[in-house]
């Protein structure tokens, strides 16, 4: 099982969840975040009174998937996410031990 | 006494009923034309205080302090109204021991003779309105005076001291400004000639003045101009803005005490004056900072509609533009380069926009009353009035400076001004009210 954590641009939400539930996921919790990589921020002026604002509104979403279910995904996240300019965001993966489903007490690939 | 007084200045003083309250003669009549456009602008210029001066504030104030700066100025409505009633009406406007020419003690500060309304009945009259009609009229000037400075020491003033400032300031700057001004003949800046149809000085400079001392003595806020700290919500300043654009109709065409011609006029430059100032902020900030912003044309239309306060009465409609562009522009140079230059944290402009849009604009009402360049002030020269405008300026200035001073430095040996450092960092709505705007949580 892989953990997938993806930084997307906020407004491909509904494309990104489209193309993975085409992929067979059908699980994955969303987070509204700030953040910045090589995007730059923007500046405000209020009154002569300049802010450079660094951190960039992005969504986190979060989706654990079975072993086989990786490259699917990751291929869905990344074209539905891209718009080919620089923000669109990164995919990170990580190894995931074990997931139960609290209903029932199924367990890992079952679980998922 | 007379705001028409202001507008006629000497020539029409012999004309007028001499006292306020009595009903000397010629009998006046109730007319209820007057009457009715009275009653309106009262509640007009209510409505620019609370909620036009709450939410254009309240917008540009950080979140966590929005109902702080609500609420002062809900609060200062409530506290002036009472002591408008018990004594502010009275040492304002009573002509008790008032002579024409004659300078005294009552040339600055009138008596307690009509203190608690004492012998106002629903028949008594102001020139053809009922009193208590005139009564809450001028209580709508005394109530958005101190609501004004509220500006300059948003997110930081102690609840308890801002009411005690806001009641000794009333008492010892508002009410004899006002007197002085406005009390008709044996007032001292009415006797010098003093042009203010509206409150340009009683109103704006004494209340940009006095917010620029509050601001230098309660001190910047932790981490101004370096933390960011940008308004939390421009659609309330803008609403806020409109509001007060909208009751300043009743501030300005309300003060000709009559549904007349010069209420007319009042009006027309009124509009004007406050649209060239929003193109004159807007078009300044477009060629320096490269774009037109929301709160800068909002901010702009206020310095128009400060600044043609005095002048109302006696502009023309080419005056107005020229005054109003003025402001818009001197008011944008205030408050993005002077005070940043300077480095007094005057949290919303209140000297950058009232002080420096109501100076622009008492100075400017001398020469433009003159017939020569427009007006309607029966002003004999251009010039002379300019002068005496500028001393009416000086004058209050330094009356509102000393006094402000005085009032905040024994404030803040006793009470104490400013919240401690943590509950400036929480926020003065959960640290002094325990509530909040905004629980979009749950």
């Amino acid at each position: 099982m892989q953990w997938i954590t993806a930084i997307i641009k906020p407004f491909k939400l509904d494309e990104v969840r489209e193309a993975l539930a085409e992929a067979g996921v059908h699980g994955m919790t969303v987070t509204e975040v700030k953040g910045f990589g090589r995007q730059h921020g923007h500046t405000e002026l209020y009154r002569g009174a300049e802010y450079v604002v660094d951190f960039l509104p992005k969504l986190k979403i979060e989706l654990a998937v079975s072993d086989e279910q990786l490259e699917h995904a990751i291929e869905a996240i990344t074209r539905a996410a891209r718009t080919g300019k620089v923000g669109d965001g990164k995919v990170f993966v990580h190894p995931l031990e074990q997931a139960i489903r609290i209903r029932t007490q199924e367990m890992d690939d079952d679980a998922l | 006494m007379t705001r028409s007084n202001r507008m006629f200045a000497a020539v029409a003083l012999a004309l007028l009923p001499f006292a306020a309250f009595a009903q000397a003669t010629p009998v006046p009549k109730l007319d209820s034309g007057d009457t009715a456009w009275m009653l309106t602008a009262s509640m007009l210029v209510l409505m620019m205080t609370i909620p036009g001066a709450a939410l254009f504030y309240g917008g540009m104030v950080r979140a966590k302090n929005l109902l702080s700066v609500m609420m002062q100025c809900f609060a200062v409505t409530a506290l002036i109204t009472v002591l408008w009633i018990v004594y502010g009406y009275s040492v304002a406007f009573s002509t008790e021991g008032m002579h024409a020419g004659v300078t005294g003690w009552h040339s600055i500060v009138g008596g307690l003779d009509h203190a608690m309304l004492a012998g106002m009945t629903p028949d008594s009259l102001y020139q053809t309105v009922p009193e208590s009609v005139y009564v809450m009229f001028q209580l709508t000037f005394a109530i958005i005076t101190p609501v004004l400075i509220v500006g300059a020491y948003a997110e930081r003033m102690r609840f308890a001291a801002m009411l005690w400032f806001s009641a000794l300031w009333f008492t010892l700057v508002y009410l004899p400004i006002a007197h002085m001004v406005w009390s008709g003949p044996g007032s001292l800046l009415g006797d010098m000639g003093v042009l203010d149809f509206a409150g340009g000085t009683v109103v704006h400079i004494n209340a940009g003045i006095a917010g620029l001392v509050a601001c230098l003595v309660i001190g910047k806020r932790r981490g101004w101009p370096h933390t960011h700290m940008p308004p939390h919500n421009l659609g309330y300043t803008v609403i806020g803005a409109s509001l007060l654009w909208l009751g300043w109709f009743g501030f300005n065409a309300g003060s000709a005490v009559a549904a007349n011609g010069s209420a007319g006029m009042a009006m027309l430059v009124t509009q004007i004056a406050t649209a060239a100032a929003a193109i004159g902020w807007t078009s300044v900030e477009w060629i320096v900072h490269k774009r037109a912003s929301v709160l800068g044309i909002a901010s702009g239309a206020v310095a128009g509609l400060v600044a043609v306060t005095p002048a109302a009465g006696t502009c023309g409609p080419g005056g107005a533009l020229l005054i109003g562009f003025v402001a818009g522009s001197a008011c944008f140079f205030t408050a993005t380069r002077l005070k940043f230059r300077l480095g007094y944290d005057d949290t919303l402009d209140v000297f950058g926009v009232h002080a420096i849009g109501g100076i622009v604009g008492a100075l400017l009402t001398g020469p433009f009353a003159a017939a020569s360049l427009g007006g309607f002030g029966h002003v004999t020269s251009a010039w002379g009035q300019l002068w005496i405008q500028a001393k009416g300026v000086g004058f209050t200035i330094v009356w509102s400076a000393v006094l402000s001073l005085a009032i905040l430095k024994l404030l803040e040996r006793t009470l104490g001004l400013r919240v401690d450092a943590e509950q400036e960092q929480m926020g003065l709505d959960l640290a002094e009210h325990e509530e909040r705007a905004y629980d979009l949580q749950r």
